[in-house]
């Protein structure tokens, strides 16, 4: 089973994935910590999918669960106290949830990698980073430690690393920030991975780096037909890499649209709010006298052990009405591909906010 | 008129060390001459990648750091000398707000407590008095009174980065410096803190001197901006021309980089610097940025560009326009 699911051997052996194909999927996935002051559902029922060669853009604020969404694809939330309680995870037709720990190693790195925020604390630090991407292609293709650490070197000069040879030898502290992610990138996609899942790649990189980072992954997406999972919480990160959006408040999808859709019409109040207080540049720029304020979303992120009945985001909103303060508005599909939980919706979606 | 704040040449080396005996083995570059001045009720922006300075900049002009060399001038007065019993009645009118809400209160003091130190410093009102200032300062930022006896651990990031604006205006100052005070927060609450500071700027003519990395949000709070690079200024201007016509490679480069979260934004023409940022312990000889620079020439390497006006108000620190301003660098990113 597993061997099906392994597509290419050879890292860059060519496009070993159908474009537009639906690769990995979320459905109805709940993960939960159970902490002494109660049940935390940091993920209450989340669904999404992402197709081959797509990314898809996953965004929100701190403890939203976007990232713990991300970890349970890789089963790597910590039990205790968290645990996966209700959904599946299908990788290309298999449900993650249902394989053993070891069948889980062998998906792991393989057919779907991740890269973290913060590359130092994520590579380790006593090994040279040559070994470490070699680690990964011996663990998984089986090749001698001599050919792993050649595929590195190639890895090393694919993620545009100047001189790889000698770089391959270099611990990680040697490394500057921008090179330490595109280590973790080479790693990450060592194993042409069929799903990379980038939780906030480039948020703790200099903005003229992010571009040089955010470009290479394109490139790389562009060549290996990679569907990537971009969780961040930079709309402008999103605005120019994602095909798609998910956007999450307090543990649920609250919308989904194409990037388009989502930035020229948003359907979610929430959605809405985060596109008014971020300052556009452009704007900013010629704003004269008087400047203007930024729309600012009152109140803050509520506690997940301790959610409002009804719509999460009713407290901080400004289309509530008692509708919403009672039951959870449903995920509804309002446009072609464009899903909006929430009661007024059409208002927004009408032009009528 | 005199401007409220000037800083002359102002250079923060800080000595290495090393070995047994502690021998001074090189320096760090932090800031490296920069010059500038704010007025009264303006923003002057401060923007720059990580290590280029411009946190130590804020620092050594409130003398928090002391400069190496430079003047630094409050109406006029230098102050760079003055030693701290000389510098507290200049404390009383220089403030500050720092990044990290969570590392600078004091997690022992109530937020009453906090904001109420520096009255009890500078020796200003009777206790009771003090308290009813504290409830005031509370008021304006938008926190209910009664979380004046809650401890910092017990508000969220936004609501600390609101005692940390009491305390800063507790003595009325006339300038305050914000170091990064937004990014740590979310966006949301981004919003409610820059939106603050701005009612609290036309409310107190109070002038600022906003430091970060984020562009966006320094040209949405600024009049001008200084941009930063390796300890130097690069450029400096009002908003509106540093967005319309950057005159340096490095502003040019920055405002290509910046993500713009609008659709199509992603197809717009940018510049894509190569490589990193020099250390500033050995940087590179003549201008700092020639490592990176896609215009770079043989002078460049040899000589550091000095900040000139080439045009009114606007400064910049390049040879491309050694002979007049040279337009365009190249075509301009349209959005």
């Amino acid at each position: 089973m597993l061997n099906r699911l392994r597509l290419v051997e050879q890292p860059g052996a060519g496009p070993g994935l159908v474009p537009n194909e639906t690769v990995l999927e979320i459905a109805n996935l709940k993960t939960h910590f159970f902490t002494a002051g109660g049940v935390v559902r940091a993920v209450d029922g989340v669904s999404y999918a992402v197709r081959s060669g797509e990314t898809l853009g996953v965004v929100g604020e701190s403890g939203c669960g976007k990232s713990v969404t991300a970890l349970s694809v890789l089963r790597l939330v910590a039990d205790p106290p968290g645990r996966i309680v209700e959904g599946a995870i299908r990788l290309a037709g298999t449900n993650l949830l249902d394989l053993t720990e070891s069948e889980m190693e062998a998906i792991r790195g393989n057919d779907i990698s991740m890269i973290f925020q913060e590359p130092m604390t994520s590579l380790n630090p006593l090994m040279t980073v040559g070994r470490q991407i070699g680690e990964a292609i011996a663990l998984h293709q089986g090749v001698s430690r001599r050919e792993a650490l050649d595929q590195a070197v190639e890895m090393l000069r694919r993620v545009h690393i100047p001189e790889p040879e000698r770089r391959a030898h270099a611990y990680p502290h040697q490394l500057s920030g921008g090179m330490r992610q595109r280590v973790m990138i080479a790693m990450a996609l060592s194993c042409a991975p069929k799903v990379l899942i980038a939780d906030e790649p480039t948020t703790a990189l200099d903005v003229t780096i992010q571009a040089q980072i955010l470009d290479l992954m394109r490139e790389l997406q562009e060549r290996l037909s990679t569907a990537i999972i971009l969780i961040t919480h930079d709309l402008g990160v999103v605005a120019e890499n994602a095909d798609r959006v998910v956007v999450m408040y307090a543990g649920r999808k609250v919308e989904e649209a194409s990037a388009k859709a989502l930035f020229e019409s948003p359907g979610h109040p929430y959605t809405l709010g985060l596109l008014g207080s971020i300052p556009n540049l452009e704007i900013a720029a010629h704003a004269t006298s008087r400047r203007a304020r930024l729309t600012e979303i009152k109140g803050m992120v509520p506690s997940l052990a301790d959610l409002p009945k009804g719509c999460a985001f009713a407290p901080r909103c400004g289309f509530a009405t008692d509708e919403c303060r009672v039951d959870y508005p449903p995920l509804v599909q309002r446009r072609p591909g464009h899903w909006v939980s929430c009661w007024h919706a059409d208002r927004l979606l009408d032009g009528a906010a | 008129m005199t401007p409220l704040l000037e800083v002359r040449g102002l250079k923060k080396h800080f000595p290495l060390y090393k070995g047994v005996f502690s021998r001074v083995s090189g320096r760090v570059y932090a800031v490296d001459g920069v010059s500038f001045h704010i007025d009264r009720g303006e923003t002057l922006g401060l923007v720059g990648e990580s290590g280029c300075g411009k946190s130590t900049v804020g620092r050594t002009l409130l003398k928090l750091l002391e400069p190496t060399e430079g003047k630094i001038l409050v109406r006029g007065e230098d102050i760079t000398d003055l030693d701290a019993a000389q510098m507290l009645p200049y404390r009383r009118q220089l403030q500050m707000i720092y990044q990290d809400p969570y590392a600078s209160l004091n997690p022992r003091m109530s937020a009453g407590e906090i904001v109420g130190e520096p009255l009890t410093i500078h020796r200003i009102a009777a206790p009771k008095e003090r308290r009813e200032r504290v409830a005031h300062l509370f008021e304006r930022v938008g926190l209910r009174q009664e979380l004046m006896d809650s401890y910092p651990h017990e508000f969220s990031g936004g609501q600390r980065q609101r005692i940390g604006i009491a305390r800063a205006l507790s003595l009325g100052p006339e300038l305050i410096v914000s170091d990064e005070p937004v990014s740590a927060l979310d966006v949301s609450i981004q919003a409610q803190i820059i939106n603050l500071l701005m009612d609290l700027q036309d409310e107190l003519s109070l002038s600022y001197m906003f430091v970060a990395h984020d562009l966006a949000v320094v040209e949405h709070i600024s009049n001008r901006v200084a941009v930063m690079y390796l300890g130097r200024i690069v450029e400096m201007t009002g908003k509106t021309s540093l967005f319309e016509t950057p005159l340096h490679p490095y502003t040019e480069a920055l405002l290509s980089a910046v993500p713009i979260p609008k659709y199509g934004a992603r197809d717009r023409k940018r510049v894509i610097l190569t490589g990193d940022v020099p250390s500033p312990i050995n940087p590179p000889a003549g201008c700092h940025f020639h490592t990176r620079c896609p215009y770079v020439f043989a002078r460049c390497r040899r000589e550091a560009p000095a900040l000139r006006e080439v045009l009114p108000g606007h400064w910049v620190s390049c040879h491309l326009h050694d002979d007049g301003v040279t337009l365009p660098l190249a075509k301009r990113p349209e959005v």
